[in-house]
């Protein structure tokens, strides 16, 4: 069993590091600090950390306003209230006018679990996406996490990095080595590529071990930057493979599933499949099993890609 | 004597200015520019340590426009201080030009944050105000928000923000004119009494006229001497000041003036029509 680690815990981890590297980092949070792990920074350096109280468009606001001084603001907060109830700041504060600001946006998706679907963003990469400007990472474990985080500070410019509430598989070591705007694959396979993202990642390595005892030789391409997408890899797997399948934890409007298609449909036209939610809202339950309620398992994985081959 | 001549020649400087921009650009907001003309001249023209030359200085006071609608009188006060040349002015809003319909700090020299929608700005500023003190600078940050501004909740989140993290390196100025879009603040939504607002929210307030140069540098004396809370001066203006068929009209929040309102209005102000 690989070591379970949950991708907000190695954010937190990370700034504490990334604070004693560099004075202009400061943090930002609207009373959720507990939850997102910006509390471990908080605890190293208490004068270079701001809680707004529970104010997310204030939150963003301000974090524009110490970027144009030169500071390099994380703002965090769950990503149904960054990406949804502050977005119009982060279009017009942040985005267009490219302030160096950091979105770690924590609880993303199904796997918030418990607190249900008010709480369970499935869009935020969609928002995110459509801004210009905006960089959107998705990292898929707690190694991948903390070199995102690393990317994004070194990064001049805004940059959106979705984060989850629940443990993860580790499935990187220290020498993985993360670039924005490279998708990385993870495992050869001739038949048919799955990409994926975040916390399916896992899942989809997991599919393809299943796939290949069934004879289907699966490629899986980890893809945590969703913007800019990395079209070369796509392409190619669309030429090496009879289809792909993409896997997120988000609703399949908007996201990863939509960003590849973009790329096929203008570039190399291939038989596809997304896989996320169904243009539904989320519920509460345990995590694992909304996933496998909405779809986002390791079975459906394999069963879409079967029938994707079977075209 | 009048101490403050000077000053008064450039606030009608800036009064011709935005007439003349808004008659070329055949569209903008020439009520809450001309509201803001003595403000915006006591803060560049006198108070703010700000250089024309070294737009980005990182030691220079900041001015954040956070009802960014009142871009043109932003634009004539950056011109006449130097920013960037006047001829720019008569380009505003065209396609290619410089200057947009609302400050974009990444294209025009001297505009310290891209504004334009309502409350942003202060949170911005509250932003500056924090990382000068973080830095121990002894700049200081300056934003001009709407009356009807105040109606947006994140000028209540900011506004708190700034007195909890004791910002007294903020001032800001309302523009309180009285009017907005659709009528009076009191008839769309009223925001009286503002200035108790701001003083339950643990801000200093005070209460002045807005087109008086003597009130106006009083209240920025004051507001430099205020220690542990941001300070709050509510500049009681005139909509439209100075042009007589402007003043008190909602209907000229955002109407351009024609060649023969222009020239009218022009020849109020005392300025003179350059073209």
């Amino acid at each position: 069993m690989a070591n379970m680690i949950a991708t907000r815990d190695a954010y937190g981890e990370a700034l504490k590091e990334l604070g004693g590297i560099c004075e202009d980092i400061v943090v930002l949070d609207a009373d959720l600090s507990g939850s997102t792990k910006t509390s471990v920074f908080k605890k190293e350096y208490p004068h270079r950390f701001f809680n707004v109280g529970i104010a997310e468009q204030n939150l963003i606001g301000t974090a524009a306003g110490l970027a144009t001084a030169g500071k390099i603001p994380f703002a965090s907060t769950f990503a149904v209230f960054a990406a949804g109830r502050a977005f119009e700041i982060i279009r017009n504060s942040v985005a267009y006018p490219k302030l160096n600001v950091k979105i770690a946006a924590t609880h993303a998706g199904l796997t918030v679990g418990e607190d249900g679907a008010t709480h369970q963003a499935l869009e935020d990469i969609s928002l995110m996406r459509s801004l210009p400007n905006m960089v959107v990472l998705c990292p898929a474990d707690a190694v991948e996490t903390k070199k995102c985080i690393y990317k994004a500070a070194e990064y001049k410019g805004p940059v959106y990095i979705r984060l989850g509430r629940s443990k993860v598989p580790v499935i990187f070591d220290e020498s993985y080595e993360f670039e924005i705007g490279k998708g990385v694959q993870l495992k050869e396979g001739s038949d048919i590529t799955i990409i994926a993202a975040g916390v399916m990642v896992a899942k989809a390595l997991e599919a393809a071990e299943r796939l290949e005892k069934e004879g289907i030789s699966a490629r899986v391409i980890n893809m945590p930057t969703i913007k800019p997408i990395d079209k070369d890899i796509i392409i190619k797997a669309a030429k090496e493979t009879r289809g792909i399948v993409t896997a997120e934890e988000h609703s399949i409007i908007g996201g990863l599933g939509s960003a590849v298609a973009e790329v096929l449909s203008e570039n190399y036209p291939a038989h596809m499949v997304r896989i996320g939610t169904m243009d539904t809202f989320g519920e509460s339950g345990d995590a694992e099993e909304l996933m496998e309620k909405y779809g986002l398992s390791v079975g459906n994985i394999v069963d879409k890609s079967k029938k994707l081959l079977s075209k | 004597m009048d101490k403050y001549s000077d000053l008064r020649k450039i606030a009608s400087k800036l009064r011709t200015d935005i007439i003349e921009m808004l008659r070329e650009a055949k569209s903008g907001h020439p009520g809450g520019s001309l509201s803001a003309c003595e403000v915006l001249t006591a803060l560049y023209f006198k108070e703010m340590r700000v250089d024309p030359n070294n737009p980005e200085w990182p030691d220079r006071d900041r001015f954040v426009l956070s009802k960014g609608h009142g871009a043109p009188v932003l634009y004539a006060a950056l011109a006449e201080k130097g920013f960037f040349p006047k001829e720019e002015l008569m380009k505003l809003r065209k396609t290619g030009a410089m200057l947009q319909g609302h400050p974009d700090m990444k294209g025009t020299p001297g505009v310290d944050m891209t504004t334009g929608s309502l409350g942003q700005g202060l949170a911005a500023a509250n932003g500056m105000a924090l990382a000068g003190k973080l830095d121990k600078k002894d700049y200081r940050v300056y934003a001009l928000i709407g009356d009807g501004e105040a109606q947006e909740g994140i000028i209540w989140e900011a506004a708190m923000l700034a007195a909890h993290y004791k910002l007294d390196n903020l001032t800001v100025f309302m523009d309180h004119n009285r009017l907005q879009i659709d009528g009076l603040n009191k008839e769309v939504m009223n925001i009286e009494p503002i200035d108790e607002k701001f003083r339950a929210f643990g801000w200093h307030v005070i209460n002045i006229d807005g087109h008086s140069f003597e009130d106006i540098f009083n209240a920025l004396e004051e507001a430099k001497n205020t220690k542990g809370k941001p300070t709050m001066i509510i500049a009681n203006t005139v909509k439209g000041k100075g042009v007589s068929f402007m003043e008190n009209q909602a209907g000229w929040h955002g109407k351009a003036p024609s060649e023969e309102e222009a020239k009218k209005a022009i020849g109020e102000i005392g300025g003179v029509i350059n073209g």
